[in-house]
């Protein structure tokens, strides 16, 4: 099979096709940010892309081009770099500006990143997806090679040197001889120059780098370690106000009635309705608290499924689409099949949590509108508020400060659009920060889902066929990185009862936990080494390297399961990352509890940007990838969350650590692809198939140990 | 309900504001006072993001009210530092690039402060349970205990 698997579009992004982005004006460039050098990085447009604009041909044959990314230095000599990525945790600020202060051969320090602001950053369909690494990174090598030429031309003529005698290091541009030297500073004072990135721009191959490719330490780490750093909820403007908005009693429910008599006739508060839409404002986050519960609504609700019917409603929904993926013949496949095999597995909804929930502080200037909140998709924000408001998207400002983390949980405005609403009311910026209870009742889920496999298997370990279905959890990762000649793949939308979107991964972790899991049972139905059995049917040269790198780390070879002690792999592909996970779990028998005591992960993701923080991102997918194998779970029941806290929804803590080995390869021949995600999809599966090595069990639904023990071992 | 004025000891100085009877700690810190290092993250002290120290007490400043802390001394993350000099604590976070997002962070540090102000030479165990009831949702739990076993070392060795 070969390695250049297309991506499985994912269909619980939320995309967006942008309207039109016309270039700026190149005044317009130097009235913001004054003189110096300043290169753009253009990009097709995603909307002509969509619509096929390249085939019908434009004026000139050209295609329509946006802003992708630009960098500034400025007269000074400080260098900007603007983007419309989003730092949510994932450390893309550090790795971003690494790759600049390559190009540029300048100290990281140098270099301020301007992120995720509408009115400073060029357009961007959002941070998700894994994609800002193999194209924000991309393209902001090349914008810093384009910077370097232009600042070695400028050089030649300003040091009248010949410009192969020159070299760029630490800041300046030097003769090779160190008698001739100038500041970046030096070289843009007085220039006015602006130049789209040339066709190929000389980028420094991966295995030159000295800046990019290590482990620089997060940029931000001392506002962190001191409380400095502003995230959304710590924002505050002149005369603001708190805001509280009234929820409904359950999903789908309708107000029939609201008495807010005793609310209006407090002093300082303000009651907002309009539509659907209550909420009020307050001097105090306190007082508006106060207020929002004095408000005595009556909803009209209507039953609705539970958790209990889940699985079968999202069967019963099934709506057939052609499939992902057809090859060969399943009826020959089984029919040459010595062994076979049809397993169901299932996923519960879970919630992102993200610590710093949903907020927005909202302020209004006349018909201007300004919103800073944390969000994955500032320009997605600014959509929903020019939608909400009805104003065009150019009167409104989405600022995203560094925020405190998302896993895919904030791709929508909630938030900025009622902070929006309110502080049009109050006349005045209002500031809205969720609650708990509202992040795990009102935002969005990653879907749950059922997974069935049928698959056979010759007597000595070829898999002969693989018929995969999906219902609702999604497509990414549907695929099997193994050989199989006849395959049936289908995803099967269904209607969900919760709102459900994007989740670090999201259905990677669905489908390799059901694939990985099916694998582990098939190679024991056949009486082989798992790791053995998953080689003899792939050739994938990337995925055997981490699955023999993991299983070397671990020591798989003498792991031996016993009734105490379990041991168990998995491995998988996804947007452009190659994971093996191979876990070591302990049980308790007389008590049934349950740990996962090590763990040892491979990783490959093309050239490495920066291999501490990939660890770091590897680290934090498996202990956060443990909360959704063992514990985490949304339950609900009439439209309602039966377990909207903390205390109910047990996500990893410090007990659950298992000792960690992280094994990366670093492929400096290759295109660097993200890691936030892929690292999460191994650990499942591994886990799974662990506990059946030690109990003889199998466990295909996930969460596995709610409670943290087996029932009934 | 009437506003008070308050006047709360946070990290050395005397600072007012005016508390609501039922504003909480954190929200006076943050809304009053302006610190904003201590963080909203459950409001049922399960998350432990808003950790300060009352009494060198590692304290949910979400269950807390404001009114209640008076006559105490109160720690937060912004008067960890002394003359431009990080903790130890807060500079074994920064060299184990002990964090992520960053969120929890704050309230991280005051707790592994107060771990370490009991136990100056904890045990890893000893370090997991005292650190069990804060959460890290990215996940760095192996460097923020690395972290706290330098600080440790960095405390009774004096070495930096």
């Amino acid at each position: 099979m070969k390695t250049d698997l297309p991506f499985e579009a994912e269909r619980y992004e939320l995309l967006e096709k942008p309207v039109y982005r016309f270039a700026l004006p190149r005044r317009e460039f130097f009235k913001r940010v004054g003189g110096g050098l300043i290169v753009v990085s253009l990009i097709p447009t995603a909307a002509a892309q969509e619509s096929g604009g390249g085939r019908r041909g434009f004026r000139g044959g050209r295609r329509p081009q946006e802003l992708g990314a630009w960098l500034h230095i400025g007269e000074d000599g400080l260098i900007s770099v603007f983007t419309g990525k989003a730092e949510v945790g994932q450390n893309i600020r550090t790795s971003l500006t690494q790759v600049v202060a390559e190009e540029l051969r300048t100290p990281v320090p140098s270099i301020r990143l301007v992120m995720a602001d509408t009115d400073l950053t060029p357009f961007d369909a959002g941070t998700f997806g894994s994609r800002t690494t193999p194209d924000m990174a991309a393209q902001l090598r090349r914008v810093g090679a384009a910077a370097r030429e232009i600042l070695l031309d400028l050089a030649a003529s300003s040091l009248t040197q010949k410009r192969e005698e020159l070299v760029v290091a630490d800041g300046r541009v030097s003769s090779k001889d160190g008698k001739a030297s100038a500041t970046f500073a030096e070289l843009t004072k007085g220039e006015k120059i602006l130049k789209p990135i040339p066709a190929s721009p000389p980028i420094t191959p991966a295995e030159s780098w000295k800046i990019a490719g290590t482990s620089f330490r997060k940029i931000s780490g001392r506002e962190l370690v001191t409380g400095k750093q502003t995230y959304s909820p710590d924002i505050r403007r002149p005369g603001m106000l708190y805001g509280k908005v009234l929820r409904p009693a359950a999903f789908r429910a309708t107000l029939e009635s609201l008495d807010s008599s005793t609310v209006e006739s407090l002093p300082e508060i303000k009651l907002v309705r309009d539509g659907s839409f209550i909420g009020v404002t307050a001097p105090t986050d306190v007082a508006a608290a106060r207020a929002l519960a004095l408000l005595k609504p009556v909803w009209k609700t209507e039953p609705q499924i539970s958790d209990k019917e889940l699985f079968d409603h999202l069967k019963k929904g099934r709506r057939a689409e052609r499939p992902a993926h057809a090859a060969g013949s399943m009826e020959s496949g089984l029919a040459a099949a010595d062994q076979k095999l049809e397993t169901t597995y299932t996923v519960a909804y879970i919630a992102h949590t993200p610590l710093e929930p949903r907020a927005a502080l909202a302020e209004w200037n006349g018909d201007r509108l300004t919103v800073w909140t944390g969000s994955q998709r500032p320009f997605g924000v600014r959509g929903e508020l020019a939608q909400a408001f009805r104003i065009p998207e150019e009167r409104i400002r989405v600022i995203v400060p560094d925020t405190g983390s998302g896993y895919g949980g904030k791709h929508t405005g909630e938030a900025a659009v009622e902070a929006a609403r309110l502080a049009k009311a109050a006349g005045k910026p209002v500031k809205l920060v969720w609650t708990r209870r509202e992040e795990f009742t009102w935002a969005y889920f990653r879907p749950a889902g059922v997974i069935e496999i049928r698959s056979g298997a010759t007597r000595d370990g070829k898999i002969t066929a693989w018929e995969f279905h999906n219902f609702n959890s999604g497509g990414s990762a549907i695929r099997p990185l193994y050989d199989i000649p006849n395959q049936l793949i289908e995803f099967h939308s269904a209607d969900s009862p919760l709102r459900q979107g994007s989740y670090r991964g999201l259905a990677a972790t669905a489908n390799h936990f059901a694939r990985e899991s099916h694998m582990d049972e098939l190679a024991h139905a056949l009486k082989m080494d798992p790791l053995e059995f998953r080689l003899r049917n792939l050739q994938d040269p990337r995925l055997r390297a981490v699955l023999q790198a993991a299983a070397k780390n671990f020591d798989w070879a003498n792991a031996k399961s016993t009734k105490e002690r379990g041991f168990g792999l998995a491995c998988g592909f996804e947007k452009g990352g190659y994971v093996a996970t191979c876990a070591e779990v302990h049980i308790d028998r007389s008590t049934g509890a349950l740990r996962v005591a090590r763990v040892s992960q491979a990783f490959e993701c093309g050239a490495i940007l920066n291999p501490d923080q990939l660890k770091n991102q590897n680290e934090g997918a498996i202990i956060m990838g443990l909360g959704g194998a063992l514990y985490e779970a949304i339950h609900f029941e009439n439209g309602k969350i039966a377990n909207p806290r903390l205390s109910e929804y047990r996500v990893p803590r410090f007990s659950d650590l298992p000792e960690i080995q992280i094994v990366l390869l670093d492929r400096k021949d290759l295109s660097s692809s993200g890691a936030g995600e892929t690292p999460i999809v191994g650990i499942a599966p591994a886990v799974a198939n662990a506990i059946f090595a030690a109990t003889g069990r199998r466990l295909r639904g996930l969460p596995m140990a709610p409670s943290g023990k087996l029932e009934g071992v | 309900m009437e506003t008070k004025p308050l006047e709360l000891a946070v990290n050395g100085s005397q600072l007012r504001g005016n508390a609501d009877p039922e504003q909480t700690l954190l929200s006076f810190l943050r809304d009053e006072l302006g610190l904003t290092g201590a963080k909203y993250g459950c409001g049922e002290g399960e998350c432990g993001a808003c950790t300060v120290l009352i009494d060198g007490v590692p304290t949910r400043s979400c269950r807390t009210k404001a009114l209640a802390a008076a006559g105490k001394k109160i720690r937060t993350i912004e008067g960890l530092e002394t003359d431009g000099k990080l903790h130890p604590v807060q500079q074994a976070f920064l060299e184990a690039d002990a964090f992520q997002c960053g969120y929890c962070t704050s309230g991280m540090i005051l707790a592994g402060v107060a771990l370490l102000e009991k136990k100056p030479n904890p045990s890893r165990s000893e370090i997991i349970s005292g650190m069990e009831r804060n959460i890290c949702r990215c996940g760095t739990y192996p460097r923020i205990v690395a972290a706290l076993e330098r600080a440790s070392k960095i405390l009774r060795e004096g070495v930096r």
